[in-house]
């Protein structure tokens, strides 16, 4: 996973992209949750979240290939899930002459599906809407300060961060560098206790600097976001609301 | 890794959530005390340090690389009360933006990475270097070993996630035996690493590292 990750933002004026972020992040999560909540052995709901997702989708204008990407993330848990079918109990079914648990099976199933759905979720959200965005809404949703100040100084300079370690790597292969092995970890938590060093000077130095110009600890008010009105947010609340009724109608 | 959608049932995701925000809470209340708005700067710098640690740097053997979850290392940094912070932003942003956990898991995700290495970690590096003599080397020692006894406490906590939650027909042994099998693992690469790292930042920046007083 690299840190910079501004290849998922797909920029554009929709009526999806243009929502207040604190609306478009409660129905994600309210989304997922429903999803999340689906019981195991019914698979007709996911035709109904997969319908809802793909007119989202086609809403915000954003290309199906860039979420489907996405799910590369889940392929370690994948195999934890292949290991279902073979290691739980009975009853066992017969598939192509290997003996199969069938609620090892449905197990299986059901933890993909919810994960792949979950991932395309916040998928959606993270093409729609920039990070810091994101953290504007999330401040309009009462998360305490600490958090949400944390988060945008995190934002600020993760990309600056990334590229320092990137280029901190660079200089290590120059020299000879190609750790491959466990043994060879001196050179690397070398560079890491560096990168640490450097994050934190930074962050002394940042303090500093921004105390010097008067920082008391509050954002200025251009960066702490509006109130949504209220349509809006019926907008946003309607879409876990029509999956979780058509998960149950399904 | 952390946990995605789906893996652990409803039941167990919503007491995850509370238990997350409870410990949270107390954190919060914590750093208030000790914490003044002028750091701040400062802890987010250590968020973004620890979201791009997140990258797979550290060789495990052919070509193959891992990654630091660094819960222990941040609070042998910023100390019991900020780290689970400062990781809890890590955590969400992963989720929210990355796709890297579940959503809903998020709670659980929360408790096993940010809350575990302060309620299990912290106590261990306390009391390690209540024993160990005195000097940097034994710091560091004792902050590797937490850091293990934290890895190993959050993948058997995750066991008991899964089991509770029922989430699959598979005996809760069987899948407490695999987790810990490969987490066993994942604690020799955390020790090691967290231990180097802090021995390191001890010699160079002694007032950086939380636990060095």
């Amino acid at each position: 996973m690299t840190a910079t990750h501004r290849g998922l933002l797909v920029p554009a004026d929709t009526p999806v992209h243009r929502m207040a972020p604190q609306c478009k992040v409660t129905a994600t999560a309210l989304l997922v949750l429903v999803i999340a909540a689906t019981p195991t052995g019914s698979y007709r709901p996911y035709l109904w979240y997969l319908l809802l997702l793909v007119a989202l989708t086609a809403l915000a204008r954003v290309p199906p290939l860039r979420l489907l990407r996405r799910l590369v993330v889940e392929v370690p848990f994948l195999l934890f899930v292949l290991g279902l079918p073979v290691l739980a109990g009975p009853p066992r079914l017969d598939v192509l002459g290997v003996m199969l648990s069938l609620p090892g099976l449905h197990a299986a199933a059901a933890i993909t599906l919810k994960a792949s759905f979950g991932l395309l979720a916040t998928a959606l959200l993270a093409a729609t809407t920039s990070l810091p965005e994101i953290i504007t809404g999330l401040e309009r949703l009462r998360v305490p300060r600490v958090f949400t100040a944390v988060a945008a100084f995190m934002v600020r300079y993760t990309d600056l961060l990334a590229e320092e370690l990137s280029r901190m790597r660079t200089a290590a292969v120059c020299r000879g560098a190609n750790p491959r092995w466990f043994w060879q970890l001196r050179d690397v938590t070398a560079g890491l206790g560096a990168l640490v060093l450097r994050g934190f000077a930074r962050g002394e130095r940042v303090s500093q600097a921004m105390a010097s110009r008067g920082y008391t600890g509050a954002l200025p008010a251009a960066l702490r976001g509006a109130a949504a009105p209220g349509p809006m947010w019926g907008c946003a609340l309607a879409v876990p609301a029509l999956a979780a009724i058509g998960a149950i109608l399904a | 890794m952390h946990i995605p959608d789906g893996f652990v049932s409803p039941g167990v995701a919503i007491a995850g959530a509370a238990v997350a925000t409870a410990g949270l809470g107390v954190c919060v209340r914590q750093v208030r005390i000790e914490l003044l708005d002028r750091q701040l700067p400062l802890a987010g710098l250590a968020a973004a340090v620890f979201l791009v640690l997140q990258a797979p740097i550290i060789p495990i053997g052919v070509g193959t690389s891992g990654h630091l979850l660094g819960g222990t290392l941040a609070v042998a940094l910023l100390g019991p009360w900020l780290a689970p912070v400062v990781i809890t932003v890590v955590t969400v942003v992963q989720a929210l933006f990355f796709g890297d956990g579940g959503l809903s898991a998020l709670g659980v995700n929360v408790v096993n990475l940010a809350l575990v290495p302060s309620a299990v970690g912290y106590p261990v590096l306390r009391g390690l270097r209540c024993l160990l003599p005195r000097g940097p080397t034994a710091t560091a020692a004792a902050a590797g070993v937490a850091a293990a006894v934290s890895v190993l406490a959050a993948a058997a906590l995750f066991s008991g996630e899964y089991a509770a939650g029922g989430g699959a027909a598979l005996a809760p042994r069987t899948v407490a035996l695999a987790t810990m099998g490969v987490y066993a693992l994942v604690a020799v690469i955390e020790a090691v690493v967290t231990g180097l790292v802090v021995r390191g930042l001890l010699a160079l920046r002694a007032d950086l590292v939380a636990v060095a007083s």
